[in-house]
């Protein structure tokens, strides 16, 4: 902050100077965004620590209760789903910070210089949602692998552990990252079409966490289908490895999930074209 | 260069801006000059594809910016220095911009320097004043070493040490043939810093002329005298054909020279206490010129004194 006088602008050689920018270009600026500000981290150890930890407390109270268990509930007793059952808590971490990596640069005004930048719109949001989704998969992985593998400690005793060459094992667990893409994503695109981040994570945390539930109070056939197809109702069946009967099968349960966060996201991309920045 | 084609923006009703055409040339600084609220941010937002025309067009270098390959090659923008992430280092800042077009890393530690923030490049922009937040702002606009440089208010709450660097900054960039468009409210900034003006006035074209060309249009000059021969004065101005009249107890003559009326009154032996020329400030001709278009009026100290800014008062000396 010395320089007073006229500072002259330096003499610049571009080695190219008609490069033009392309998706790859936006793609690294946003992933050095999404990194460069501190709510990104804790916000994805938040995702880990409240998964791993759920799922460890549910594994831990099931196996003790082992022997209260009617024959039934023993009967359908899936272990790996159960160590999936700690995304009910993380899902929110990751829709919030989905939410965020839109919502914060409208309400700190950031969008104008990164529109300036990168006039094309689309481009950014699809940058944007290709760095999220990539990171939300990857974290949503390693946390689903790290809740599976805590969660057996408990199963091994009983000789209840599952492993991951059991049928449909494996893909359980890979269903728990996809499952945090899913609400991961859904958070983005609520983002993307309410642009204010307290709007965005209220929206993103009721129909997610607090809405599903409640729909279990619709009376009749019609209740029954909103609940069964209402976004983490749908979703969660993804992680069941053991087959219940009246359960949706888990591609159609992620399909389901996948719609209610596509559909909101195509609109707000046209939102976001559409409208002023 | 800079061209606005009938650019209008309407917000239901009220219209922002009005059917606005003009155009900025390289190698001089623009001046885009009106009261607040005249339209010249909205102007700017959408000459940067922030914001869609109602009707008209603007373009830069012949093409809607929305459609250029490398855009921080061609326009460096400065809109709202707090308009962001507050999270973020500069570096952080800085580096993901040049990331989004392509540019070498090393612009950031050249901007870094061009502006003097090379010390706090790694401090969070959060506690930056608003001073280190235009300089970010303008360091972010260099990063392409643009051909057309916007600034929107660049001196806003800057102290005279930020002034003086921004426009010596500006004109510098002119100098290299660079097209600058920086809007001000303050006539008397724009008169130092802009060598070409373009006046708009609730969103409406008012002027589009050269500075010199404005300051000789509307600063009026006049010579004032005061003398307690008032009556022998005034009779000798008359032989001579020179209109003059009394004001506040001086005797005030519009066109004329201290020379001419010194020699007069020695030829007619007046005592003379004080002889002066006159000027009505520039920032008195600009609000002349937007009276009618200025949004908000002042209600209180509505005598011409008081500016719609409230800012111009300590202006009026200087020009």
């Amino acid at each position: 902050m010395t320089a007073t006088t006229a500072a002259a602008p330096p003499a610049t050689q571009f080695n190219d100077r008609h490069t033009h920018t392309t998706l790859w270009h936006v793609i690294k600026s946003e992933w050095t965004k999404f990194w460069s500000v501190r709510s990104t981290l804790w916000t994805l150890l938040i995702l880990f620590i409240a998964t791993v930890g759920l799922s460890t407390l549910i594994a831990w109270g099931e196996s003790s209760n082992l022997s209260k268990m009617d024959p039934t509930d023993r009967a359908q007793l899936d272990v790996t789903n159960n160590a999936m059952a700690g995304l009910a808590f993380g899902q929110l971490a990751i829709a919030v910070l989905g939410a965020l990596v839109l919502t914060s640069e409208y309400s700190t005004g950031g969008i104008k210089a990164t529109l300036t930048a990168v006039p094309n719109r689309l481009r950014v949001l699809l940058s944007k949602a290709i760095v999220f989704g990539v990171v939300a998969l990857v974290v949503g992985i390693i946390t689903a692998f790290a809740a599976f593998y805590v969660s057996m400690i408990f199963w091994t005793g009983h000789h209840l552990e599952a492993h991951v060459g059991d049928p449909g094992v494996l893909r359980a667990i890979l269903g728990g990252g996809l499952y945090v893409l899913a609400s991961g994503m859904f958070g983005f695109a609520l983002g993307a079409l309410i642009r204010h981040t307290a709007g965005a994570i209220t929206a993103v945390v009721a129909l997610l966490f607090v809405v599903p539930p409640l729909t279990n109070l619709l009376p009749g056939k019609w209740g029954d289908d909103i609940t069964n197809y209402f976004t983490s109702n749908a979703g969660q069946h993804i992680t069941e490895v053991v087959k219940i009967p009246g359960h949706m099968s888990p591609w159609v349960g992620y399909l389901t999930i996948t719609i209610w966060w596509v559909v909101p996201l195509l609109f707000g991309a046209w939102m976001m074209k559409k409208r002023d920045a | 260069m800079i061209e606005a084609r009938s650019l209008t923006k309407k917000y239901g009703d009220k219209v922002a801006v009005d059917d606005l055409s003009f155009t900025v040339q390289p190698g001089t600084v623009t001046g885009f000059l009106g009261p607040n609220g005249a339209g010249k941010s909205t102007t700017m937002r959408m000459m940067l594809g922030l914001d869609h025309p109602t009707r008209g067009a603007a373009l830069i270098n012949g093409k809607p910016y929305t459609h250029a390959t490398s855009p921080m090659r061609e326009v460096g923008a400065l809109l709202d220095a707090k308009d962001i992430h507050g999270g973020r280092t500069a570096r952080a800042h800085l580096k993901s911009l040049a990331q989004s077009n392509g540019l070498p890393l090393r612009r950031v530690d050249d901007v870094l320097e061009l502006t003097g923030m090379t010390e706090v490049a790694n401090k969070r922009i959060k506690g930056f004043s608003l001073g280190m937040s235009q300089r970010i702002g303008i360091a972010a606009a260099m990063l392409g070493d643009p051909q057309i440089l916007m600034f929107d208010e660049p001196v806003n709450g800057l102290d005279p040490e930020g002034i003086l660097w921004i426009r010596n900054f500006m004109q510098s960039l002119a100098a290299r043939g660079r097209t600058v468009f920086v809007s001000s409210h303050l006539m008397s900034e724009m008169a130092l810093t802009a060598s070409h003006l373009i006046v708009i006035g609730r969103g409406r074209l008012l002027a589009d002329t050269s500075t010199q060309d404005f300051i000789n249009q509307n600063s009026a000059s006049g010579v004032r005298v005061r003398t307690p021969q008032v009556e022998t004065l005034l009779d000798a101005l008359t032989k001579a054909g020179i209109k003059a009249q009394q004001i506040d107890g001086f005797i005030q003559i519009d066109g004329s020279t201290t020379d001419a009326i010194g020699d007069l009154a020695a030829a007619n032996k007046v005592t003379i206490h004080e002889l002066f020329t006159q000027r009505s400030s520039l920032e008195e001709a600009f609000m002349e010129m937007t009276r009618d278009s200025v949004e908000y009026h002042a209600t209180v100290g509505a005598d011409t004194s008081v500016g719609p800014n409230g800012s111009m008062g300590n202006m009026g000396g200087e020009l």
